[in-house]
């Protein structure tokens, strides 16, 4: 395949980006997006170019670290998968692709489509978790049964990778998808309801702060999520603050 | 109003709630304006109910307003605030790829929605203050059959009225269902509640329309 990228090519966060065009050829169809970047990158090597720089790790859908917003769209044309999982065969020979990185004021560009996810970390850190004392007492989580319907829809919510896919295709930049997915697999479960009005506060509190949009359920969100994620949890996420904010 | 609804979340309730209350509004003001097209006397004394009850005149019609201020201006700032989100816009965003032009376009269809509540209350409402409250003129119970049918002898007010109508359906055929997931309602009722915004958001408007049209024709 012959192939006209138009690539985001930015320094620092400090100085202005542009969109710069790279011709490529010989890429096969069979070729994951993530191996053909990294043709284009030995070819800029190789011509003394600065190679592109790009986030990834597992290359297998997991670790949500591929970014990218590919033809209009985070993660690029397929549906429930990643920037890694993504094949050149999505393509036509002789089209041209433009590559931006993730956008929104909460992500700023760190270099070239490598963006800053921290803020995601910063609302994790606020209360998606739950506190277990490990003294020993510990009853064993498999031992507590738990309603099939509930351990499957807090199982749905868990396979959220915090890609970040769901702010960057939101018209309005909103996380609300990905914080109703880290609230929804605790407030299912019983170990999660000890902490569930703190934690619904607390992230979201952290999620307002961090400066992310407000959601308008134009649902784009769980179009683009490379996990499936449902605009379910964001119901979930709204019921359990309504009624942490009461109890509060 | 944002920095008075901290939250996120309270301010997508406040929208949703606001929002619903203006779709119950809006029936009661469809009920009432369709008995016009079936019988004088059913209008003349459902309006004159409405214009001279004391609950309707100063207690409901107050919140009304507030509901209508209250429901725009928020919805200009949450807009703002989400403009804001994103400096860097991107070189090629497919919104239509994930998401009705509807869903995203709110602000367009909620502000055509805006001017045409200025065109009429300055048809309809105010000359109605005029007449109660600043003119204190006598009331004549019969009066307002005649007034509406003289509102709509002018064919570019019927137009200018259907293509409003045209843009509160498509503000409702998103904002309808839209009000009930952001209260938290997603659940087996959710496909029921869609098909009911459908049919309201369609209904309803499509309504309003053929009541303008149908008192142009007789005209």
């Amino acid at each position: 395949m012959k192939l006209t990228l138009k690539v985001w090519r930015q320094k620092n966060s400090k100085e202005k980006g542009k969109i710069e065009s790279y011709d490529i050829d010989k890429i096969s169809p069979d070729m994951s997006f993530l191996e053909m970047m990294d043709v284009l990158n030995e070819k800029l090597t190789i011509e003394g170019l600065d190679p592109v720089a790009f986030d990834h790790d597992c290359r297998e859908g997991i670790c949500g670290s591929c970014s990218m917003f590919i033809n209009g769209e985070a993660h690029g044309p397929d549906r429930l998968v990643t920037t890694c999982q993504l094949h050149m065969r999505k393509f036509n020979d002789g089209e041209t692709i433009y590559i931006e990185p993730f956008r929104a004021k909460t992500f700023p560009v760190i270099k070239d489509l490598v963006v800053d996810r921290s803020s995601f970390d910063r609302i994790q850190h606020a209360g998606g978790f739950i506190s277990v004392n490990t003294s020993g007492n510990t009853q064993d989580a498999n031992s507590i049964p738990i309603e099939k319907q509930k351990a499957d829809n807090a199982f749905d919510a868990a396979t959220c990778i915090g890609c970040g896919a769901c702010v960057a295709t939101c018209k309005n930049s909103s996380a609300m998808l990905f914080v109703s997915a880290k609230v929804s697999q605790y407030a299912l479960l019983p170990q999660g309801k000890i902490e569930a009005t703190d934690r619904v506060l607390n992230m979201v509190k952290q999620m307002d702060d961090e400066g992310f949009g407000n959601c308008t359920n134009t649902g784009a969100c769980e179009v683009e999520c490379p996990k499936g994620i449902s605009l379910e949890n964001i119901a979930r996420l709204n019921r359990e603050f309504i009624k942490a904010k009461i109890k509060s | 109003m944002s920095k008075v609804i901290e939250s996120s979340i309270l301010r997508k309730v406040s929208m949703a709630l606001s929002g619903i209350f203006l779709i119950i509004f809006l029936l009661q003001h469809f009920i009432i304006n369709i008995s016009s097209v079936f019988s004088e006397a059913t209008f003349n004394q459902l309006s004159h109910f409405m214009g001279t009850n004391f609950i309707v005149q100063f207690i409901a019609q107050p919140i009304l307003i507030l509901g209508v201020l209250f429901h725009f201006i928020m919805g200009f700032v949450l807009n703002f605030q989400n403009r804001n989100a994103r400096v860097e816009k991107y070189v090629k965003y497919k919104g239509s790829a994930n998401a009705s032009w509807i869903s995203r376009n709110m602000i367009i269809t909620g502000a055509v929605v805006l001017s045409f509540l200025g065109l009429h209350f300055y048809d309809f409402w105010i000359p109605e203050i005029n007449h109660k409250y600043i003119e204190f003129l006598p009331e004549d119970p019969n009066r307002y059959y005649t007034e509406l049918t003289h509102k709509f002898e002018d064919l570019i007010k019927v137009i200018l009225y259907t293509i409003s109508f045209g843009f509160l359906s498509l503000h409702l055929l998103h904002g309808f269902s839209s009000s009930f997931q952001s209260l938290g309602v997603n659940n087996k009722f959710t496909s029921t509640i869609k098909l009911i915004g459908k049919i309201y958001a369609i209904g309803i408007p499509f309504g309003f329309c053929f009541i303008a049209i149908f008192h142009y024709l007789n005209n």
